[in-house]
């Protein structure tokens, strides 16, 4: 009778084990059918590369927000990969391991500060910012690029840090001992070996930012227009959806959805690309 | 002419020793400002008064109370999926094909941006199964948000108690589930903990995901099927509103602080974990 008891318990677990992977599929179906449907009928071509974006007038291409969102994410990426990648170096390389082990703490307890604070801080310091010093209304791409590239550091700090701390040391003594100094060491021997673990956290980065939506409805204007200058207000597919949904009924919810489609498969393409990256380190 | 690495390292140090110095300097200027704005306005009345005129004056006493109530609900639904799920993974099966799709599956939940969660909760919780927007709807999207997050840290957890507990309890004659019931989840508890305090955290500063399914009422609930507003809504309502950036600021400075306070202490008690198991 044990036995049997113990067999309820392992098939009771199983099944609890598998609502992480069916909650994947229910959202991933319930996203995709609601969405879908109205991609087919008004043309994925149409939907993804015009730019009139007329919800009353039946109107539905997202390019600009498309744009966009490429735009503030390359921007957040060229603020945050370096500054993310250079302080975890830093921290692994030559910190002592006591300064270390209290900053790095620090900086995670950081990456729990909510969005919606990040965005405020864009719009009561950063955004004024702007518009005194490079001109614009301030509100505007440069200021959400600014914005998500400070708060994907975390990420990026976080996960490079380990990469780099999985790195075996006796590669960096075998540098060392041919002569190189700490920086040649690090630069020749122990970013090579912790590359791919620092680019998966640049990519999960990116997804992060791609995602994000409160702090970048804050700061980015939310004007939809394709941008030409940094320092022009847009509209990302995330705060489009935002922002719209409560009022759509119809074709236009039905858009907003799609728009939903179309950031659910960048975010896995980006998240499989990660995890790819993340293998090839653990296969080695 | 070559520069010797004597003097490329000194310049390697002083700007990767700047850029990190930058970094800590922004993060900790973002905390600065917004106490320093919003404490003064934090005062017991604030605390514990009704929010009036849609939040210009009064308090926010019941949107602490939906602060506290829709993490509650997302952690009551998520702890045991998330830890019975951990249980699986370490302690049921081995590395198969199944397990890897588990994890897989895991992984990709992570990454998703809470507006995606958002906009599921809103078809399937709030419009098919007719929950409303709700205490019960936002439970219920944000616990497949955190669980994640649990099944993370409790399989760490787990994984870090010692193997001969459990040949020592099985070598007794006890069966797997109750040495899992016995040793193995009492020696993981702290760890799981953690888990738990890192979910709450998430789940106070999410704002996306919880207005699309839990509204933005902003009054005590009386059912599971009311709506709530969190302390992340209210603020974001009161700064994109333009309502009052002195109750905004107030409403951050608390927000902030019950954020940092969770999250330092799930890295307390991580600490305290490991450093027990290291003896």
């Amino acid at each position: 009778m044990r036995i049997s008891g113990d067999k309820i318990a392992k098939y009771v677990f199983l099944a609890i084990a598998c609502s992480a992977i069916a909650s994947l599929l229910l959202i991933a179906l319930f996203i995709l059918l609601e969405g879908l449907p109205f991609i087919l009928r008004y043309g994925p071509w149409k939907f993804l590369s015009t730019s009139d974006w007329r919800p009353h007038e039946g109107a539905f291409g997202i390019a600009p927000m498309i744009i966009s969102s490429l735009w503030i994410t390359a921007g957040a990426m060229l603020i945050g990969a370096p500054l993310g990648v250079a302080g975890a170096v830093f921290l692994s390389e030559f910190v002592p391991k006591s300064v270390m082990c209290i900053i790095k703490p620090t900086i995670e307890l950081l990456a729990g500060i909510p969005s919606v604070v990040y965005g405020f801080i864009g719009v009561m310091v950063l955004a004024p910012l702007i518009r005194t010093n490079l001109g614009g209304p301030g509100l505007s791409l440069l200021a959400a690029a600014v914005i998500l590239g400070i708060m994907v550091l975390p990420t990026i700090i976080s996960i490079s840090v380990d990469a780099i701390g999985a790195v075996p040391n006796a590669f960096r003594e075998g540098a060392l001992a041919l002569g190189a100094t700490r920086w040649q060491a690090v630069r020749m021997v122990v970013l090579k070996a912790a590359r791919s673990g620092i680019i998966a956290s640049i990519i999960l980065a990116m997804g992060r930012a791609v995602g994000e939506t409160m702090a970048v409805i804050m700061v980015a204007g939310n004007t939809i227009r394709t941008p030409h200058s940094a320092l022009e207000p847009v509209r990302t597919l995330t705060a489009n959806i935002a922002i719209e949904m409560s009022a759509a009924t119809g074709m236009h919810r039905q858009a907003l959805f799609a728009t939903g489609v179309v950031l659910f498969v960048v975010i896995m393409i980006l998240n499989s690309l990660a995890m790819a990256a993340m293998r090839r380190k653990g296969g080695r | 002419m070559r520069v010797p690495p004597k003097y490329t390292q000194m310049a390697a140090i002083t700007l990767l020793g700047g850029a990190t110095l930058l970094t800590l300097a922004v993060l900790v200027f973002i905390i600065a400002f917004v106490l320093e704005k919003g404490l003064p306005g934090v005062t017991w009345t604030f605390l514990s008064a009704e929010p009036q005129d849609m939040g210009r004056a009064g308090g926010i006493f019941p949107i602490i109370v939906g602060t506290l109530l829709l993490p509650l609900l997302a952690l009551v639904i998520a702890l045991p999926l998330g830890v019975g799920s951990a249980v699986y993974l370490c302690e049921y099966t081995r590395e198969t094909r199944l397990t890897r799709v588990i994890r897989f599956g895991t992984d990709c939940l992570a990454g998703i941006p809470s507006i995606i969660f958002g906009l599921f909760g809103l078809v399937f919780f709030v419009g098919i199964l007719h929950l409303g927007w709700s205490l019960l709807s936002g439970g219920l999207t944000l616990a497949i948000m955190i669980l994640p997050t649990i099944i993370r840290t409790s399989e760490e957890a787990l994984r870090a108690v010692p193997y001969a507990y459990r040949e020592v309890s099985c070598s007794m004659g006890a069966t797997r589930w109750e040495t899992v019931r016995r040793v193995v989840l009492p020696n993981a508890l702290p760890g799981i903990v953690t888990g738990v305090m890192l979910g709450l955290g998430r789940c106070i500063s999410e704002t996306a995901a919880v207005i699309f399914t839990a509204g933005t009422v902003a009054a005590m609930p009386t059912s599971a099927f009311d709506s709530v507003r969190t302390m992340a809504v209210h603020f974001y309502l009161l700064a994109r509103e333009g309502i009052s950036n002195e109750k905004a600021y107030g409403t951050a400075a608390v927000l902030i602080l019950a954020v940092l306070l969770v999250n330092l202490a799930a890295y307390w008690m991580m600490h305290a974990f490991i450093r027990r198991r290291a003896r």
